[in-house]
């Protein structure tokens, strides 16, 4: 019977929805409407920056699972549950997991030691100039590679939802992120984070229970469906992981690559103390997890109720998944309500990356490298403020540069660059008294360095990026081998019918021959580096450190300590 | 702070046992942690045939699933351990020493 529904079912989808322009209108006035109230009571670099570190522990929890919920995570892994099955279970798993790592390494000592940047924490007791020009470049690769990733992703999305151009869809996410972080700072983008994440969680919760109801409640019923429908390898572990040490190495810059996002990070100074600090990624884990199960249950639902041939028609990577569910259960009106989430998922994201970058841009760079640490408030804040406008451009422009191409791998970048550059010398900075400024440094670009080198000498870029051209044609030419292959089995095939097709089959195995030797493979076989790039950081800042011996830093090392643990002369909360 | 008063501190044997017991306890949760994912990823990567078992005799559910939304619950069980202890333990004792080192 379920079956019978989803064929006769049409979509809506791609057309302009007026219920999800009404939702998102709202959205978007609810947000001005409390920029507006920011942007009075952001004066100051540290409102601009850190929400004058007024939020609370609840507050912040929410507007970090804001921050993190991409519409990548809310699509693309309903997407990849409801085409690939469990397999699409282990990103749901692997994308939670280094909340807890943040929590018990670094959510404290981070929000004690520094002011606005995890740079500040890193520069605590080793030369300023050097450390905050490696961090800063740190900060702004992996906010690139993110950001890059939101604006191609936004503007496919949007696209596919509302047939909007995709310049258009660019121009509206860059002008409104732009706006928030322009005149509203911290405060005003907290506040964004924190809706998207209610509406988000909230539209997540309402499609689960519907399509749970569609199946008496039972997910013994789902998953029974699931399994006459797609076969018992559906709940499976399929072909994703086959070699563990790529495994592993994905699962490194997971875990570590969380504790290494500026962005993140930069929401501990929006708290009044380390315990608030603490308390956020309690809640945040809570969120972010929830919700996580949520996509189990609506990836399944998907491919159960809409039918996996329908949602990879729409979209071939599956993307749709979660908006054909919502119109399934709830028509085009409930398909609006979450396509409008979506559109504010992607707008929450890139407005949280945006600020985290002009951050690393004014206070890591301009004042700490620059200025020598010494610039007035007002300077610092005109900076931010022009950097701010310049990466909204900036993110734009590289929006509409990758317009088309495969960016997936660039989330992966990111990870993969936070969590060898940044989380290494941040990790080290805390906890090892012999860190040098030389060590850190070295340790920052190295780690930087090779991962992105081995990405692009990877697969992922190598291969399907660089050479899509002859890897596209190498599968066409695989393809007819095949589809000849199989007309010379069928029967009733006439004698010189069939040496006809011989002969074709002959000359289309050559030419596949051909287009495969095309392709030159990847001098680097993992899709994954982080095992290397992680690996060689932390190598590299032993060494030097151990090398280069710096009293100073060691001698300061004790005051840090002081400070990690009870917080003596953090920056507090501004004063009201 | 200056240098002598952290000097100080740090030789105060109660700031010592609070440091080494933040440490402790952050080192276990975190290889907790770091052995429930890696041991999930182990168990895809070489005994996909456990992972693959029906949780019961006519379910279609595997024992991969609750394990995989297991690795997540755990997970925040995990940080709910750590704010449970920091909220009772530390914060008395980071009370304490700051009091009486008058910071």
């Amino acid at each position: 019977m379920v079956a019978q529904q989803a064929q006769q079912y049409q979509t809506v989808i791609g057309t302009l929805n007026p219920v999800s322009v009404l939702c998102f209108l709202l959205f978007v006035l609810a947000t001005l409407g409390i920029t507006y109230w920011a942007a009075k009571k952001t004066k100051t670099a540290s409102q601009f920056y850190a929400a004058g570190g007024g939020i609370t522990g609840f507050q912040n929890g929410l507007a970090l699972s804001g921050d993190y919920m991409s519409a990548a995570s809310f699509l693309g892994i309903a997407g990849l549950v409801s085409t690939k099955g469990f397999d699409g279970l282990i990103y749901s798993v692997g994308w939670l997991v280094g909340w807890p790592i943040v929590m018990f390494l670094i959510s404290e000592p981070l929000r004690n030691l520094g002011k606005y940047t995890f740079s500040d924490v890193v520069a605590f007791r080793l030369q300023q100039r050097p450390i905050k020009t490696a961090a800063a470049i740190g900060s702004l690769v992996t906010v690139l590679f993110y950001l890059t990733a939101q604006m191609v992703g936004a503007g496919t999305l949007i696209k596919l939802m509302f047939n909007l151009p995709y310049e258009s869809a660019l121009y509206i996410v860059g002008g409104l992120m732009i706006a928030y972080v322009l005149f509203g700072g911290m405060l005003a983008t907290t506040w964004v984070q924190i809706i998207k994440a209610v509406l988000l969680l909230g539209g997540a919760t309402v499609l689960v229970l519907l399509t749970l109801s569609k199946v008496d409640f039972s997910y013994g019923k789902l998953f029974h469906l699931a399994a006459s429908k797609y076969g018992n390898s559906f709940l499976e572990p399929g072909g994703l992981i086959s070699d563990p040490l790529d495994a592993f190495s994905l699962g490194l810059a997971l875990m570590f690559g969380t504790a290494g996002l500026p962005h993140i990070l930069m929401r501990f100074y929006t708290v009044p103390d380390a315990r608030e600090a603490r308390k956020s990624v309690f809640y945040a884990t809570g969120f972010i997890g929830y919700f996580y199960i949520l996509t189990v249950t609506i990836g399944f639902g998907a491919a159960v109720l809409v039918g996996k041939e329908f949602i990879t028609k729409i979209d071939a990577g599956g993307n749709m998944a979660a908006l054909t569910l919502a119109e399934f259960n709830g028509g085009s009106m409930f398909l609006g309500f979450l396509a409008a989430v979506a559109f504010a998922t992607i707008l929450a994201v890139v407005a949280g990356l945006t600020l985290a970058g002009a951050t690393a841009l004014s206070h890591d760079l301009y004042v700490g490298v620059f200025r020598n640490g010494q610039a007035n408030e007002k300077e610092e804040m005109r900076v931010a403020k022009i950097a701010t406008v310049g990466l909204g451009i900036a993110a734009v422009l590289l929006g509409i540069l990758f317009k088309g191409q495969n960016v997936a791998f660039m989330v992966g970048l990111a990870f993969a660059v936070a969590s060898s550059a940044n989380f290494p010398a941040l990790l080290l900075s805390i906890t090892w008294k012999k860190l040098t400024t030389a060590g850190a440094t070295l340790s920052i670009y190295t780690g930087m360095i090779v991962a992105v080198g081995l990405i692009v000498l990877s697969p992922t870029v190598y291969v399907d990026v660089m050479q899509a051209k002859e890897v596209k044609a190498m599968n066409t030419a695989a393809a007819l081998v095949t589809k000849l292959d199989q007309e010379i089995k069928a029967p009733g095939l006439a004698p010189n019918q069939l040496l006809a097709k011989q002969t074709e089959l002959a000359k289309a195995k050559t030419d596949a021959e051909a287009a495969k030797k095309a392709v030159k493979p990847a001098p680097f076989k993992m899709k994954n580096p982080g095992v290397f790039s992680m690996g060689l950081a932390f190598l590299v800042a032993f060494l030097v450190s151990l090398l280069t011996r710096e009293k100073q830093a060691e001698e300061m090392f004790e005051s840090e300590k002081v400070r990690t643990y009870l917080g003596i002369g953090a920056e507090g909360a501004a004063k009201h | 702070m200056s240098s002598e008063s952290a000097h100080k501190i740090l030789n105060d044997p109660e700031f010592r046992s609070l440091a080494s017991q933040k440490n402790t306890v952050s080192l276990i949760l975190t290889i907790i942690e770091l052995t429930l994912y890696f041991g999930f990823i182990g168990l895809i990567a070489y005994d996909k045939g456990f992972l693959a078992e029906k949780i019961a005799e006519g379910s279609a559910i595997t024992i991969g699933i609750p394990i995989a939304v297991g690795v997540i619950v755990l997970s925040w069980v995990l940080t709910g351990i750590y704010i449970f202890w920091a909220n009772s333990s530390y914060d008395e004792m980071v009370k304490r020493v700051k009091k009486r080192v008058g910071g």
